[in-house]
């Protein structure tokens, strides 16, 4: 590790390609996933013919849209259009950069000395995720227009909408975290978490709450696709779009379900912790290696949100809209008073 | 080799300025208002890459989320609402142009005279304030909060009333004029 090309650009290279690995190869395993569990939730059997039940159907998925034409329709403008699934890959995948899966881990004795299985660990990493993962609307709004389609742009238009109203609850909620923590960087706050001897979902439920409702919201996923509805909109802002710009419009809508579930786990659950950190009888736990606990979690919540798409009926956009406005950006508005006249109450801050 | 790694800071901050300024010259060129935005979106963020080379981390992180993820949204938006390529049709949103170009101009110029003047006399601020907070060594969060709530909690106070009036006022401005419908 002395020699600096191996430790700022050799080790950096070999983690961003194991995780972007893991990250687009776990999202086509989410569609599988996603399928079998709606079709187990509808009493249907769901894709189980391709190898053994159905555990190669992603690949199959994968070399069906890489081998499609690649259809540009007439008319659109083509440097944004081209650039639209771009715009939209790019922010869902830069943002795993900075999530922390696990301590610093020497894999089971394999490496001379620990190395921290994540990127980096800047001292804005929340500010990083947030602001990257916005940059993700601009892949929804200009393929939306650029399509020079009207049900393509109206899609765009509901989405950018929706991602703007439900973008300030979210922040509002990240906030009642950073006012816990203390700090902006991903890995304090999960160390913030061991001092506190609690998980942050403990005094923070309502900001959980609204956080993840919220993050539903951002990744236009049911009951608030209201983007892609196909009895109003045909496909949404994707409509004119094939093969593999499709599947990198799909891949970035599964990435950020991962990212959103990501932080919700870092942020409220403890990242990698096991259950109650401070509780010495549950100590054997400790043999499950703190990353299984990330990854455990982050299932947990994938399992969520796929299990509300097939429980919830759609809402309406006008009570979309009227959920975000008049009911959480209020309410997170007070429980950010109420947690900071806690903490303030309890001596904490400065 | 040597004399890239000794100059790499230089070297990214000319880069980066002039993405900004090709940036800002296409805003004005670009005939398609939709192009013209996305030239002020590489311009927004070649100066968030700028503000992280002068180690202001966190004024980066804000450029790049209210800037880049939701004002220049906010302008996409209207350009798509607004059918913008018929306004140069409609005279009562052209009748004022030149004089509002010329008002522009020359706040612009006025502007750049003052900042040129400002930077000839020295420095514009300790550049220590980015990092530290009543002489201790923080990050940048820390140190921006300590000066923005400590130093210039006044200043701020009154940004953030004239920020509301501006807000109402364009509430009372936008709402049509049906208040017997009751709202």
């Amino acid at each position: 590790m002395t020699n600096p090309w191996v430790a700022f650009v050799l080790v950096p290279m070999i983690k961003i390609v194991v995780i972007l690995g893991t990250v687009v190869l776990a999202t086509a395993y989410m569609s599988f996933f996603e399928r079998r569990l709606v079709g187990f939730l509808q009493i249907r059997l769901g894709p189980n013919r391709v190898g053994w039940f159905g555990v190669l159907q992603p690949i199959a998925d994968a070399l069906k849209l890489f081998a499609k034409e690649d259809i540009v329709p007439s008319r659109v403008e083509k440097i944004v259009y081209l650039s639209g699934p771009v715009l939209i890959i790019v922010p869902s995948l830069v943002v795993f950069s900075v999530i922390p899966f696990g301590p610093p881990t020497t894999l089971f004795g394999l490496l001379p000395e620990p190395i921290a299985p994540f990127v980096t660990d800047i001292n804005i990493s929340v500010l990083f995720v947030m602001g990257v993962s916005s940059f993700g609307i601009y892949g929804i709004i200009l393929g939306g227009w650029a399509s020079n389609n009207k049900f393509s742009l109206m899609g765009g238009l509901r989405s950018a909408a929706q991602l703007i109203s439900y973008e300030v609850p979210m922040g509002f909620a990240v906030v009642a975290v950073l006012l816990m923590a203390g700090s902006l960087s991903l890995v304090d706050i999960i160390e913030a978490q061991r001092q506190a001897h609690v998980w942050f979902v403990f005094p923070g439920i309502v900001a959980f709450f609204i956080y993840f409702v919220c993050g539903i919201a951002e990744t236009n996923r049911n009951p608030f696709d209201l983007p892609e509805a196909e009895a109003e909109l045909v496909g949404g802002f994707h409509t004119e779009y094939s093969g593999m710009k499709f599947a990198f419009y799909f891949l970035a809508e599964y990435a950020n379900m991962i990212l959103i579930s990501s932080m919700a786990t870092v942020l409220f659950f403890g990242g990698w912790l096991r259950p109650f950190p401070s509780w010495g009888w549950l100590s054997f736990l400790d043999v499950v290696p703190p990353f299984l606990w990330f990854v455990a979690k982050v299932a947990g919540f994938l399992y969520c949100y796929i299990w509300f798409r097939g429980t919830f009926p759609r809402v309406r956009f006008d009570q979309l809209m009227a959920l975000g406005w008049k009911v959480f950006i209020p309410v997170s508005l007070a429980n950010l008073m109420v947690i900071g006249a806690v903490i303030v109450l309890l001596g904490g801050g400065r | 080799m040597d004399w890239i790694v000794a100059h790499f800071a230089e070297l990214v901050f000319f880069y980066l300025a002039a993405i900004a300024v090709v940036g800002a010259g296409c805003v004005v060129i670009f005939r398609s208002p939709i192009n013209a935005a996305l030239a002020l979106l590489c311009t927004f963020l070649a100066i968030a890459g700028i503000f992280v080379l002068a180690h202001a981390e966190l004024l980066a992180a804000v450029q790049v989320l209210v800037y880049a993820g939701g004002i220049m949204v906010l302008f996409l938006f209207a350009i798509m609402l607004v059918n913008v390529r018929a306004l140069p049709q409609q005279p009562q949103f052209m009748r004022r142009l030149v004089p509002a170009a010329a008002v522009a101009g020359l706040l612009l110029a006025g502007l750049l005279v003052v900042a040129m003047w400002r930077v000839g006399q020295g420095p514009l601020a300790d550049p220590a304030t980015l990092t530290t907070a009543e002489g201790a060594l923080v990050g940048n969060t820390q140190a921006v909060a300590w000066s923005l709530f400590m130093q210039y909690l006044l200043p701020f106070e009154v940004v953030s009333i004239v920020l509301l009036v501006a807000i109402i006022g364009a509430i009372v401005l936008g709402r049509k004029e049906t208040a017997e419908e009751g709202a």
